[in-house]
Order: structure tokens, then C-alpha cells, then sequence
């Protein structure tokens, strides 16, 4: 018997409508917090299998042979898979088809899937794999812009036919996007200050805390039902079938629950590979990676080397940026042309430039994949340009702040892409509110009783590691904000589809709504139900799981989701409130809204229940929902309106530095964000937080270490350290809502923009607490003591 | 997988002289964490967690006999008065979770020049009971590191307590980790005053192949307080003082670089911790008061 999720049945309280604006609760946050909640780990079917997959162990080497004899004869092994095994499509991708399911003749990073196996328990598949004998023979590698590019660099995909191909400048380079923006050179002689500064983020991972897993059954229609976690189910099909061999309608996925996603979840990972072992066993097979599976089988955030130059008046006046961007895309190309899109056209940040050079690029090395992660391109971007405005600021004697106010951008300011921001952009405001806060008292450790008393370890870097009373501490305080894109840009069709009934159920009227939207934990299916109850004037909602029988949604992801499912689920409920209403004006003659359960007049009178309009004949309707289009950048001047909603969060932090050590604790981390409409104000506090968090693990804690030797140094929660709650500190909020009258409920996406301008907030405040230029992410203690 | 699960000493002892490949397990935070990872997969786990007396500790007039298996957390709620290094560094374990179930003497077995342990026990001074159907036996605390991840222990010995000497005068621990919690340490240092000998003792570790003693620091200190006669007549020690013990303390690190740190990040961080844990107690003994964790 199979597990899956099932339908979210929600009711709102009796005092309250349970509408949009509210904080309603999440429909699922109890099963959560008691640990009930079902992850797509815990499937289960009494007949299944177990998958597990063999990895290469080298960054770049020919397979010569593959010896799957004693791999086979273990007993309890069902199948063991090559890329000889595969049915039909050898590769996938998101926007390249260059990854392949299993590799063939070459490897080309550590951890690339080479064989699977199915057994009947667990630590058999991981015996068998451990018994296939692959002989390999290592290749040169390449890890960086120079040994990628440099003349005789093995070529990682030769023979490309991307859509990209035509116009890189070398094959090693996935894509390449320059932006040409005013007259940099006229700009440059009327400059009366430069500032030049080059800087470096490392690899950060995504680490959300359930690892990838599903359950793949065959079917009697020789298809397959497969179970899974994931960001966006028919992207996942899209890939899928030709993979297997069937028509998309024989790939039906169902979405299990999600232990966070972050982008590492757009990419496919275990779910061609558990299909593939269901279909050639007949038997249902799970599949659920540990940590250091995990590690290597999704994509990472891009390592990225940034160089920038500003130009400017004596008075703060942005004259021109110039910015190269080169980002490291790993071994396949995942999302890279995307990330690169982002990281060209959000690079100067959220000022008013009037002259710009721009050269974002991704690579192919041998490194881990690189692709989707919340901020996505942005984030990078972000820490040079931010760190930048600091150094210009400290060049010419301006307050930080004020020189970014100079400088910020507004509502009817012109991208460097030439396409004008036409929707709130309250960047100054934003500073503003951040920079007027108290800022909180001094020496928090020391306890008021006096000087003799022993210090709260918890509130010094360190910790209960005891390692300063005070010692060596000096406080800092720093400012940035930042710029991110909401939604698929580039000229995408992005859309989102809602299937709603609205039906009688036991006397009572009840709003059905589907979607394929992937709640990854970000509340879209608390969003959902508050909208089908503002819409319809119910108060009873139930959500049918997410799954491919309806209109794909999207993916979760570039802070979309409550933007374009709401937009769909909204759009859909408009709908069916029309054809109530036709139905109530053949009756009554008169019916203009549904309102707690009532049909009424114009004038409020009730004519009669929902329930008895609806009668036996549910309503129902599926509707699509596009955002306005964009276009695609060009591809030698980068012009184009190719986004489509920008989010803006400005941070303030402040730091405690222990300067002897190089131990560093945030002690307060304060944000201010515009979301325009804050659909559940409770759930938007939590993403400006968990964001905020995120950012704050790039500045000082995060990332996978690799070697020149394109090995990974640090694949488990060992030495991968993400913030504790000691580690997170108090985070205080200022929320905005200046409507964007383009976005269904003037809402603007929120859950990556507070990623963004943490990281730099808190590198700016060890900064001024430890004079140093700090030009890398994470900050190690190493770069605070000169012992690196 | 064979797993024995003795249920008392005598039969722990005995499956160890007939399984001398058998892996201890007590509280399993470390054992576990090697299964799982699959760097180890040993033909037999030895269950100890079945044996009581394990669990249980007796303070003495000179020392605390603890047992193997005492869970940190119970150092740290009930022996913070006559262990406060070792209190502190039972603080520093982990997670409460791990704190619940991990216990010196796994540390002890395992002998990772990272376990939070050592550090204290070579200040504080201390001897390990170490136990087999041949008999017992009591070994140093400094003879008991011999290499990475190696101890004294015969293949056929388990460690049934731990008899570390009661302060008698300030101790302190500290540790580097690059998390504010939860963190494997990148170096530590602990340093005991011994008042009663007019002696200190230092443990350094992740500094070098095994937990270490500062030998060098701890004469150059002991000299230095009894040529100034500052045990009797205590007062603020001399910058010059504490900058030598301070050197002398990182010159006896012998670390390496890894993903945790650099090796001239571990000497420097040493020489930090080990002026700020003298600056401490110093600062205790000449206020007559005896910090607790």
C-alpha cells in the first residue's frame, strides 16, 4: 500500500473569514511540529525495493569497464543498471540536454551516477554497489576560468548544440551575457573617484534537512506513478518520459512531502533513476539518498569571482559600473544560463546607474554541478556591488547609508537592460527604515547584577564554547540591500494553473482547489485556501494533493509561486464566482457577490445560501495564469524587458567580533522588505527570516569546500555548518506594502530578496568592527586573524 | 553484524578476551556516526549500554570516579563543583541530544585528537581504569594518547572508569569551533591551577596528533609563579608572563590544516586561549574564588 499525501482539508475559524491578509495557520504546521507529517522518506509499499546509486569517485576520468558480475550474484539484488540499460533518452537537463541519466564513457565530476541497483533492502543495494567494479582511467581536469579556458583545456562537451553554443566564446563556457549600457567611456573621464575591488563567494549549498527520496510503481499500463519531492512535477515529467520511453501521460508524478527545496530540488536526482529500476524489476522501488548522497546529488549555488569598478562624483553620484561576473557552473549545465541572466542584469544593483559595462559567465568545469539556489545569481552579485558602495562610501568620507540613498533607485528608473522599473522600488525607504532603528544595547553578555558576575556565553562569538568573557570583542555595524527578479524572465512562458470546485458537501459549501504547485514549505498551500475563501466566501477549503492530473503550476521557485498559483487559484475562483452568480441571477434576477456563504445583492441583500444555489451541480473550472511577458536579453547588448517583478530587502546588522580569535556572533540582523500585499503576513515574516538565516550562513558559516582537485572536502553536517539558533540572531522586521498594480493583489514575490542583502549587511558590520577589506565569503576566522 | 549485549562487567569482559575485534558502543555518538557514514564496518558491536555501574560516579576526597558510560550531561549538572574543566568542556559537546548519551570514556576510546574531553583531563590530571579478564590496571592520562585515533588500551581491555583528581584550585576550557554551537572543535586549551602542589597543567587540543599537554608552558608558568612567590601572595601576573605562557602554549601544537582550519590558525588560536584561560583563573585564585561552569 503506498503512502502518498493526502488532501489538506482546512477550515478557518469561526472569528475570522480566513482570507487573504490574514495569518492563518498552515494546514499542515501541526503534523510538522509533532513530527507526523509524512516526507517523501517515509513511503512505503509492502512489495518495494530498494534503489541505490553507484558514484564515480573521480572529478574527470574515461570509464574503460564496468564489471557488474558480483554486484549481480548477491542474493536479494534485483537489478543492477548502466547506461546500456537505458530505454531510449541518454541525457536531460533543464535547459541544455547535456546530463546524462548514468555516465557513459567519461565521468565528469565526483558523484556522478554511474550505476544503480535495486535490492530488497537497503544495505543490500548499497553491498551490491559497492561490488560493481568500474576500472577508471583519470583525465586532466579543469576547475577555474583559467584552466577551463586556457588553449589545449579539455573541451567537457564537445559538439554542443545548446542554443547558447552559437556564441560563447569558448566551449567551456555554458553562456555568456554582456549588458552595454549608456557611454562607459565618456563616463570614466568625467569620474572624480574610482573604486575597484575584486571579490569571491563560495560554493553554498542549499541543505534543506530531507533528503531527496520518492517511490516510483509501475503501473498495469506499463507506465509508472512516481512519488517524489520535488519543485515542479511536470518539469519533471517533461524530462522523464523521454527517459523512459513513454508518452507523458504514462509518467504520472504525485508530490510527497517536501523536507525543503531552496533550488536543489529542480534538477532532476533520484527520480529517472527510480523509475528506470521500477520499470525493468516490475516492482515498486523507493529510493531515499543520505547526507553525503545528498551532498553530491544536487546542484549547489555558483562559486562565483567578481571584479567591479565605480565610478563617481565627489558628491556620491553613480556615474558608470563595470562588472565581470564569472560564475562556476560545474560539470552539466543545469540552470547556468539563467543564473547568468540574473547576475548580468541585477548586477549593479538596486541604483540608478547611467553608464554600464556588464560580463556575466558560467563554466564548465570539473567541479560539482552548479545551478538553482535561492537569489539565484543575484546573490552574488549582490556581495561585490554592496561591498562596492561601502568602499565608495569610505573613500569619500559618506555615511554608508546616505551615499546608497544618493544612488537609490526608484519607480521609473531604467535598468541596465533598458527596461524601466514600472511598479513601486522603495529602495531609499527601505534603508531608511533599517538605518532608524535602535540599535541594540551594548555588551548583551554582561549581566546588569555587575562586573563579577559570569557572562551570558550565549550572546559572544563562541558561544557556550567559552572561548571569550568579552575578551577581544568589538562590535560592528553594516547596511546593504538588494535587487532580485520574481518569476521565469527572459521571455519564458510562465504560467500557473488552478482546478477549482465549488460544491456542497454535507449541507455546507466547500471550495475543491488543484494545482500542481509544489509546497516546498513555503505556505502556498495556506496562500491558496485563503484566496478560494476570500474569492468565494467559504470557509471551508480543501487542497487536492499536487500531481500531474492538472495543469502544470510552475516551479517553486524565483519567488514565484504566490504570485502565479495565486494568480491561477485566484483566476479560477473569479470564474467560478461568475458562474454561481449567472446561475443566482437566473433565479433571483439580481446576484452581484458571495459572501460568508451567501449569495447576495448589490445592495447586500442575502437571496439565498451558496449551498442552495449550488444545489447537486458543483461548479468547476480550470483556469491558466501568465504574468506579463518578457522578452529574451540580446545576446551582444543585453537589452530587453526581460523581467517581469523585481523585490527589494534592505538589512541592517550588527555583529560582535571576537578580533583575537576571528569568532564572530550576529547579534541582530533587522529587515526591511516591500511585498506589496502580505497575503499572510505571518508567513512572510518566516521568509524574510529563514532567508535572512540563509544569507547570514553564506557570510560566516557556509560552504562546500573543494579541492584543485575538483573534490568535495566537506560532504556532511560534520563540517557543512549551517547556522544553529545560537548562531541566528534576533531579526526584527519592517514589511511594506506598496501594491504592484500588475500582480494579483498588488503582491510582489518575497522569499529570496532577504537572501540577498544579509550576507553583505553582515560582512559590512565585521568590517567596521575589524577594519579589514574582506573580499570573500564566507568570512573565515582565518581571514579575521591574517592566518589563512 | 554480530551485536553482544552483555549485562554486566564480567561478561563484557569476557566477550572482549573472546571478541578482541569487538567495537565498544556505549552512548553510540560516535560508533553510530562511522556506521552510518560506512567508514567502519565491524563483525561486532559490544553493547555496553546494559551494564548500570557504568553509569553511575562517586566523588572521593582526591578524586571523582566516574564511569565509563556517565553521559555528559551529567557531568555537567552534577560535577561542575569538583570538575569545572571538564564540566565546561562537557558543555561544549554537541547537541542536548548528544550531551544525553555520549560520555568521556567513549571519548576516551575513541581517542579523536578532537574529543572535548582530553583537554580537561590532562589539567586536571587523571588516570584511566582499564579492565580485562587479566585484571585491572590504571593508566596515566598522558601515557594513554598514542597516535591519531589510538590509545593504550590492549585489544582486550575496556575502559570501566575514569579517576580524575578534584580541583583544587580555578580550571578553565575553551574551545574554537567556527559555529557558535554544535561544533567540532578546531583547537581547545584547558589549563588547572593546583595550588596545594604550586603546579599547572595544560591540555591542548585538535592541535596536533593526540591531545597534548604544554610542557613547556606549564614549567616556564610553574617557575614563574613560585620565583614571585604569587601562590601565597597573590596579585595580577606580569604582561611578560602572560605573553610567554601564551607562546609557549602554541609551541606546543603540532597541528595540520584541513577544512576546519588552518595550522597557523590552531597555533595562534592556542596561544589566544591558553593567555585567556591563565588571565581567568589567575583572576579567580587571586579572588579566592573557584569559577563553576
Amino acid at each position: 500500500m503506498t503512502i502518498g499525501p493526502g488532501a489538506l482539508s482546512q477550515r478557518s475559524d469561526r472569528d475570522t473569514t480566513g482570507g487573504i491578509g490574514e495569518s492563518t495557520q498552515r494546514p499542515d504546521g501541526h503534523l510538522k511540529v509533532t513530527g507526523e507529517f509524512a516526507y517523501s522518506s517515509d513511503l512505503w509499499h509492502d512489495d518495494m525495493l530498494w534503489g541505490h546509486t553507484l558514484r564515480s569517485p573521480h572529478p574527470h576520468a574515461a570509464i574503460r569497464r564496468v564489471d557488474l558480475t558480483a554486484a549481480l550474484a548477491l542474493p536479494g539484488v534485483h537489478a543492477v543498471l548502466t547506461h546500456h540499460d537505458l530505454p531510449a533518452a541518454t541525457h536531460y537537463g533543464l535547459e541544455f540536454t547535456d546530463q546524462p541519466v548514468l555516465a557513459q564513457d567519461v565521468v565528469r565530476y565526483q558523484g556522478e551516477p554511474v550505476a544503480l541497483v535495486a535490492a530488497d533492502h537497503p544495505e543490500t543495494a548499497r553491498r551490491a554497489a559497492a561490488l560493481i567494479a568500474v576500472d577508471y582511467d583519470e583525465r586532466p581536469l579543469v576547475h577555474d576560468e583559467s584552466s577551463a579556458t586556457a588553449p589545449g583545456a579539455p573541451v567537457l562537451h564537445p559538439g554542443r548544440t545548446d542554443h547558447h553554443a552559437a556564441h560563447v566564446p569558448h566551449p567551456n563556457i555554458v553562456h555568456r551575457q554582456p549588458i552595454r549600457h549608456g557611454d562607459v567611456a565618456a563616463a570614466r573621464a568625467r569620474a572624480e573617484v574610482v573604486v575597484r575591488g575584486e571579490y569571491e563567494v563560495g560554493m553554498q549549498d542549499q541543505a534543506f534537512l530531507g533528503p531527496e527520496s520518492g517511490l516510483a510503481v509501475p503501473a498495469a499500463d506499463g507506465g509508472v506513478d512516481l512519488y517524489v519531492a520535488t519543485q515542479w512535477l511536470h518539469v519533471d515529467q517533461r524530462q522523464l518520459a523521454p527517459v523512459l520511453g513513454l508518452p507523458a501521460e504514462k509518467v504520472r508524478l504525485t508530490l510527497s512531502g517536501v523536507g525543503g527545496a531552496f533550488g536543489a530540488r529542480e534538477d532532476l536526482s533520484m527520480q529517472a533513476h527510480a523509475c528506470l529500476l521500477a520499470l525493468r524489476t516490475g516492482r515498486p522501488v523507493k529510493m531515499v539518498y543520505d547526507r553525503e548522497q545528498s551532498f553530491f546529488g544536487h546542484v549547489h549555488r555558483h562559486p562565483a569571482k567578481l571584479a567591479y569598478e565605480h565610478g563617481a562624483l565627489r558628491d556620491g553620484t553613480l556615474l558608470y559600473v563595470t562588472c565581470r561576473i564569472v560564475l562556476d557552473g560545474g560539470a552539466y549545465a543545469s540552470s547556468s544560463p539563467a543564473v547568468v541572466g540574473n547576475a548580468a542584469s541585477l548586477g549593479l544593483g538596486p541604483y540608478e546607474v547611467p553608464h554600464a559595462d556588464i560580463e556575466a559567465l558560467a563554466l564548465y568545469t570539473n567541479n560539482p554541478p552548479c545551478g538553482a539556489m535561492r537569489g539565484f545569481g543575484a546573490v552574488q552579485a549582490c556581495f561585490a556591488y554592496e561591498s562596492q558602495m561601502d568602499k565608495l562610501a569610505a573613500e569619500l568620507g559618506l555615511d554608508p547609508v546616505e551615499l546608497r540613498r544618493r544612488n537609490a533607485m526608484r519607480q521609473g528608473t531604467v535598468m541596465p537592460t533598458g527596461q524601466p522599473v514600472d511598479s513601486p522600488a522603495p529602495v531609499a525607504e527601505l534603508l531608511a527604515r533599517v538605518a532608524a532603528r535602535p540599535l541594540p544595547p551594548e555588551r548583551p553578555w554582561a549581566d546588569p547584577a555587575g562586573p563579577t558576575a559570569a557572562p551570558d556565553l550565549r550572546e559572544l562569538p563562541g558561544g557556550l564554547s567559552n572561548t571569550s568573557h568579552g575578551e577581544g570583542i568589538v562590535r560592528g555595524v553594516g547596511y546593504a540591500v538588494g535587487i532580485k527578479n520574481v518569476g521565469f524572465s527572459e521571455g519564458f512562458d510562465d504560467y500557473s494553473t488552478a482546478r477549482v470546485r465549488l460544491e456542497v458537501v454535507g449541507g455546507e459549501p466547500v471550495a475543491v482547489v488543484h494545482t500542481a504547485a509544489a509546497e516546498v514549505g513555503q505556505g502556498g498551500v495556506t496562500v491558496q485556501a485563503q484566496i478560494a475563501r476570500t474569492e468565494l466566501g467559504v470557509t471551508h477549503v480543501t487542497l487536492l494533493p499536487a500531481d500531474t492530473t492538472v495543469g502544470s503550476a510552475g516551479s517553486t521557485s524565483a519567488s514565484r509561486q504566490t504570485y502565479m498559483t495565486g494568480g491561477a487559484v485566484k483566476h479560477a475562483c473569479e470564474a467560478v464566482r461568475e458562474a454561481v452568480l449567472a446561475r443566482a441571477r437566473a433565479r433571483f434576477g439580481t446576484a452581484a457577490a458571495l459572501e460568508a456563504g451567501k449569495v447576495v445583492a448589490a445592495d447586500g441583500e442575502v437571496l439565498a445560501t451558496l449551498a442552495e444555489v449550488l444545489g447537486e451541480e458543483p461548479v468547476e473550472i480550470e483556469r491558466e495564469f501568465r504574468h506579463r511577458p518578457t522578452e529574451p536579453f540580446h545576446p551582444r547588448t543585453g537589452q530587453g524587458r526581460g523581467h517581469v517583478q523585481y523585490s527589494f530587502c534592505a538589512h541592517r546588522a550588527v555583529v560582535e567580533v571576537d578580533t583575537d580569535l576571528g569568532l564572530v556572533k550576529v547579534v541582530e540582523l533587522a529587515a526591511a522588505q516591500d511585498v506589496g500585499k502580505a497575503l499572510n503576513p505571518r508567513a512572510v515574516a518566516g521568509q524574510i527570516h529563514g532567508g535572512s538565516a540563509q544569507g547570514l550562513g553564506l557570510a560566516v558559516l557556509e560552504e562546500i569546500v573543494v579541492g584543485p582537485d575538483g573534490r568535495v572536502r566537506n560532504p556532511s553536517f560534520t563540517d557543512y555548518l549551517i547556522p544553529t539558533i545560537l548562531d541566528v540572531p534576533g531579526m526584527p522586521l519592517d514589511i511594506l506594502e506598496l501594491a504592484d498594480d500588475h500582480a494579483p493583489y498588488g503582491l510582489r514575490g518575497a522569499g529570496e530578496a532577504p537572501t540577498l542583502s544579509a550576507t553583505p549587511a553582515i560582512v559590512a558590520a565585521i568590517r567596521q568592527a575589524t577594519g579589514l577589506p574582506l573580499r570573500r565569503v564566507p568570512v573565515r576566522p582565518e581571514h579575521l586573524t591574517g592566518t589563512a | 553484524m554480530d551485536f553482544l549485549r552483555p549485562t554486566d562487567w564480567a561478561g563484557a569482559l569476557a566477550a572482549k578476551a573472546a571478541h578482541p575485534d569487538a567495537v565498544p558502543i556505549a552512548g553510540g555518538t560516535d560508533v553510530m556516526v562511522e556506521l552510518t557514514f560506512d567508514r567502519r564496518r565491524p563483525d561486532r558491536l559490544l553493547d555496553l549500554s546494559g551494564i548500570p555501574e557504568l553509569r553511575r560516579w562517586e566523588t572521593g576526597e582526591r578524586t571523582v570516579r566516574l564511569g565509563a558510560a556517565v553521559p555528559y550531561r551529567a557531568v555537567l549538572d552534577h560535577l561542575a563543583g569538583p570538575l569545572p574543566a571538564l564540566a565546561l568542556a562537557a558543555r561544549t559537546v554537541g547537541s542536548p541530544q548528544i550531551r544525553n548519551r555520549g560520555s568521556v570514556g567513549g571519548n576516551l576510546g575513541a581517542a579523536s585528537p578532537a574529543g572535548d574531553s582530553h583537554p580537561a583531563l590532562l589539567a586536571a590530571g587523571a588516570e584511566v581504569e582499564a579492565a580485562s579478564v587479566r585484571g585491572t590496571r590504571r593508566i596515566p592520562i598522558d601515557a594513554f594518547y598514542t597516535g591519531v585515533k589510538r590509545n593504550a588500551l590492549a585489544p582486550d581491555e575496556l575502559i570501566r572508569a575514569i579517576h580524575i583528581d578534584r580541583a583544587t584550585g580555578p580550571q578553565q576550557f575553551a574551545k574554537v569551533g567556527t559555529r557558535n554551537a554544535m561544533v567540532i572543535a578546531v583547537c581547545a586549551f584547558a589549563l588547572a591551577l593546583h595550588p596545594h602542589t604550586g603546579t599547572v597543567r595544560t591540555g591542548i587540543g585538535s592541535a596536533a596528533p593526540t591531545p597534548v599537554r604544554a610542557p613547556d608552558a606549564e614549567d616556564y608558568l610553574t617557575g614563574a609563579l613560585a620565583g614571585a612567590g604569587l601562590w601565597e601572595d597573590p596579585r595580577p601576573l606580569p604582561e611578560a608572563v602572560r605573553r610567554r605562557f601564551a607562546e609557549l602554549a602554541a609551541t606546543a601544537c603540532r597541528p595540520i590544516d584541513d577544512v576546519r582550519g588552518t595550522a597557523r590558525y590552531r597555533v595562534h588560536a592556542v596561544g589566544v586561549l591558553a593567555r585567556r584561560t591563565l588571565d581567568r583563573t589567575w583572576d579567580a585564585y587571586t579572588k579566592g574564588l573557584t569559577p563553576c561552569a
